[in-house]
């Protein structure tokens, strides 16, 4: 089968065989192609002495260089831990009530939080901490619990409803609905009057009577004006925020079948360091309050909505 | 007769068996399935049994096809289904960029993201790709080796099993049917089907090999064969999984851990290697010298890339792992292996773009050609960007971030669908006895627009990728990071939206094709300004006929 012949458009021979009409020429191999592949040889060949490559029966060979996956993630962790330290030794020791007299600190403080929020709390409160349904938004002066330092860190440290946390915010608003506490009729009436206390609904004939119903159950917690009590948890509901939603579905359905948010306590996963940075930075986000004279568990109530 | 009721009997157990399995499903799902295997063995049964030829049976005469012909059946019906599941999966392949721009386009549960992705991947890796091969494989090893198929009748029941497959695993996926294993998503009453049509493939291939009139083997089935023969092995090692019942569509994987991340990438990679590199480089090194008119560049080329890419290929899959669970070494094997694939890779560039040597002006003139020569180019770039990307410093940047999307569809859209797409403009004309396809200016706009739509695919995907991955690194001066993980989704959206436009202009280039397809099979002839096209000699093109015969 040996019809070798000369192409005439390239110079070359052909290797003889034909199929099909398809030929081969007998083109020696491309050196640049060839010193390329010896090259990546070479070079594997290196790298294998370099590296940890080959296996043996108990272990593989270290390489010469000594290097581990587990060695440089080591030394990285270490080398960002050792950038930090200074900032972090000089928290750690400060009370976070005295840390807004530490501009430098809080600077800081502020954003190590924002990286931590980053990883931790975005989840829930979104990447801008604007929160959604059911879930608070931080950048605004409405707090459910507090808007201090000292108050923010110590709802990060043992979260909102958390089992197994004594110290946990801890609320229940009854399920006056599914436990037939009141009436559906009575739960419309309500929501009327709730809606109606941040001019959502005119007062009507409804709210009149919802109002008597809030007096007797609601007003316990939410107060009489419906400006809630940060003791319990209670939500301020005269303003325009709103944790859920601000129509009649939302709030009859809360009235009736509430529903309970819960917060993860931060205190058993992250270090105190990296909460009070959370805190120093939830505080910064724009609705943060000075420190109030009183212990953390203050009352503070009624104030929810003034800017301070 | 005998052969006729035998195979009328298989059909019948396979239906009794599949009406068992709907009778007992633990499923819904599994009871679906086995409801499509019976309505398949019904029409298996059907044509058996409404197909034979009664009256010459009677006379005793096997009445044999033209044994003067190739046996091109099943390449013409592979090129319909080729045109066919291509088109369903781009479309899949566009709606889920949609989705992922716009994520109020999914539509739980049976239309959301998670089961239509992997009806994309499917549809046009195994389904699109897997019928091209198939049928150039069975056009090919004909021509190259003079000879009929071996085995008529198993090539059929390979075209139509495999055809059964796809539907299977296709709504599987809907149905939220998976052993979610990436490109092996199949559950294994699926992956035992598959092994089956898989080994029948393997003998038809092989038998037309060993009866061919040719002293040699042409180096395209050396690619088909290696492909099909790793394959194999791949899927069926993959698949080693323990049913959790015989009668229902959950099984669990033999291999656990990082051990089964091994094993799932050695496949993986191996996928991409042996699918859609050997398999399809088997295509080139047949349809390219034809369009060309050209000899191969270089035949000591061809058997040096050849040996060193099946060698080396099947050790590279660990760099899909790196700095995870899996040991160093392991790591360290797979990018080495990586790297040492560059050149073998580049091998099958070479042979492809200078076998044009001596008849460059084809690629102005020649549409069909020009669409193979682009596919050679993405290949070069592809082969190229995977080593780089499989070097531990370039992926710790690069790792699961769109940049493998990118480097994945510039290979898919550009190398497999390009190379496709020409071998099925070769084809069709050809296997339907039409004097040229219906029109070749139709094949310069389905050239462009799929060459666009890649340039936005990847640069879109390439700029996502290197941008999330930048961005998920990023350290602020106070040795903290700067941005959380939506923020680098909400970056990379208008790179999703650009990526979508182009698979839409994708999508619309194979749509051009599809009219051209149809109208050529129609027999018609667009009126236009001649191209230039490869000759044809229909009396040239037959097998040589046994001396006996």
């Amino acid at each position: 089968m040996a019809n070798k012949r000369l192409d005439e458009a390239t110079n070359t021979e052909t290797v003889g065989h034909e199929w099909d009409g398809i030929e081969e020429l007998n083109t020696p191999l491309p050196r640049w192609w060839l010193w390329s592949f010896y090259a990546s040889i070479v070079f594997a060949i290196g790298y294998v002495i370099a590296y940890p490559a080959l296996p043996g029966i108990h272990s593989a060979t270290p390489g010469m260089l000594g290097w581990t996956s587990r060695g440089q993630l080591d030394k990285e962790l270490k080398s960002a831990a050792d950038e930090r330290a200074k900032t972090v030794a000089a928290l750690k020791d400060m009370p976070i009530e005295q840390l807004p007299q530490h501009p430098d600190l809080m600077r800081a403080a502020v954003a190590g939080g924002a990286a931590a929020f980053k990883v931790n709390c975005v989840q829930c409160h979104g990447a801008g901490a604007a929160g959604s349904n059911g879930f608070p938004n931080l950048n605004d002066d409405d707090w459910l619990w507090g808007g201090d330092l000292k108050t923010i860190q110590q709802t990060l440290i043992h979260g909102i409803r958390q089992p197994g946390d004594d110290e946990t915010r801890m609320s229940q608003m009854p399920a006056f609905g599914r436990d037939g506490l009141l009436t559906p009729a009575q739960i419309q009436d309500t929501t009327s009057f709730v809606l109606s206390l941040s001019g959502k609904e005119k007062p009507s004939a409804a709210s009149q009577r919802g109002k008597a119903v809030f007096e007797a159950n609601c007003a316990v917690c939410h107060g009489p004006e419906g400006k809630g009590d940060r003791q319990f948890g209670a939500p301020n509901l005269s303003d325009a925020i709103w944790l859920f939603a601000g129509n009649r579905d939302a709030v009859s359905t809360q009235i009736g079948n509430p529903r309970h948010g819960v917060m993860p306590a931060w205190g058993t996963r992250l270090d105190p360091v990296t909460i009070k940075m959370l805190a120093a930075y939830v505080h910064s986000l724009g609705g943060g309050e000075e420190f109030a004279a009183a212990p953390a568990e203050a009352q503070p109530e009624a104030e929810a909505t003034t800017a301070e | 007769m005998v052969t006729v009721l035998a195979r009328a009997g298989i059909w019948l157990a396979v239906l009794f068996l599949a009406v068992i399995g709907v009778a007992l499903a633990a499923d819904g799902g599994f009871a679906i399935h086995m409801g499509i295997v019976a309505l398949a063995a019904l029409i298996a049964v059907w044509f058996t049994i409404s197909g034979a030829d009664y009256s010459a049976i009677a006379r005793g005469i096997l009445k044999m096809p033209d044994q003067s012909r190739y046996d091109d059946d099943p390449v013409r019906w592979g090129v319909i289904a080729t045109v066919f599941w291509g088109m369903a999966g781009f479309a899949a392949g566009l709606f889920i960029a949609l989705q992922l721009t716009w994520p109020v386009l999914d539509f739980a549960p049976y239309l959301n993201f998670g089961r239509l992705r992997p009806l994309h991947t499917s549809a046009v890796i195994f389904a699109f790709g897997g019928n091209a091969l198939i049928a150039s494989s069975f056009y090919i090893v004909q021509r190259t080796c003079r000879a009929r198929l071996a085995f008529p009748g198993l090539a059929r029941f390979v075209f139509w099993g495999y055809q059964l497959f796809i539907v299977l695993a296709a709504t599987g996926y809907l149905l939220g049917i998976t052993q979610s294993k990436e490109y092996a998503e199949p559950e294994w009453y699926v992956d035992w089907w598959l092994t089956i049509v898989w080994v029948c493939y393997l003998l038809v291939f092989v038998g037309t090999i060993v009866k061919r009139s040719e002293p040699h083997i042409y180096v395209a089935n050396w690619f088909y064969l290696a492909f099909i023969l790793t394959i194999a092995m791949l899927h069926v090692v993959n698949n080693l999984d323990v049913p959790v019942s015989f009668v229902g569509s959950k099984s669990y994987p033999l291999f656990g851990g990082v051990q089964g991340a091994l094993v799932q990438w050695w496949y993986g990679h191996n996928a991409v290697g042996f699918f859609l590199t050997a398999g399809f480089l088997a295509m080139m090194y047949y349809f390219v010298p034809k369009q060309a008119e050209r000899p191969i560049y270089s035949y000591r080329l061809s058997i040096i890339h050849f040996w060193a890419l099946i060698f080396l290929y099947i050790w590279a899959g660990p760099h899909h792992l790196h700095y995870t669970a899996l040991p160093d070494w392991a790591q360290t094997l797979g990018m080495v292996f990586s790297i040492m694939l560059w050149m073998p890779s580049w091998g099958g560039m070479i042979n492809g773009l200078m076998t044009l040597n001596g008849a460059w002006d084809k690629v102005r003139t020649d549409p069909i050609i020009r669409m193979m020569i682009m596919s050679v180019a993405f290949y070069g770039m592809s082969t190229f960007e995977g080593p780089m990307m499989s070097i531990k410093s370039v992926n710790s940047l690069s790792h699961y971030t769109n940049w493998t999307i990118g480097h994945v569809h510039s290979g898919a859209l550009g190398w497999n669908g390009m190379i496709t797409f020409g071998a099925i403009y070769y084809l069709t004309p050809r296997l339907w006895n039409r004097e040229r396809l219906y029109s070749l200016r139709m094949v310069n706009w389905h050239f462009w627009l799929a060459t666009i739509g890649i340039v936005f695919y990847a640069a879109s995907m390439w700029v996502a990728g290197i941008t999330q991955g930048l961005m998920w690194r990023e350290y602020g001066p106070d040795g903290y990071l700067v941005n959380s993980f939506a923020d680098t989704v909400a970056a990379i959206h208008p790179m999703y939206a650009l990526r979508a436009f182009g698979g839409l202009l994708y999508l619309s280039g194979a749509v051009i094709m599809v009219v051209n397809v149809w109208q050529t099979i129609a027999g018609k002839l667009r009126s236009e300004a001649p191209m230039h096209d490869a000759a044809y000699d229909p009396e040239a093109d037959r097998p040589i006929l046994a001396p006996a015969e």
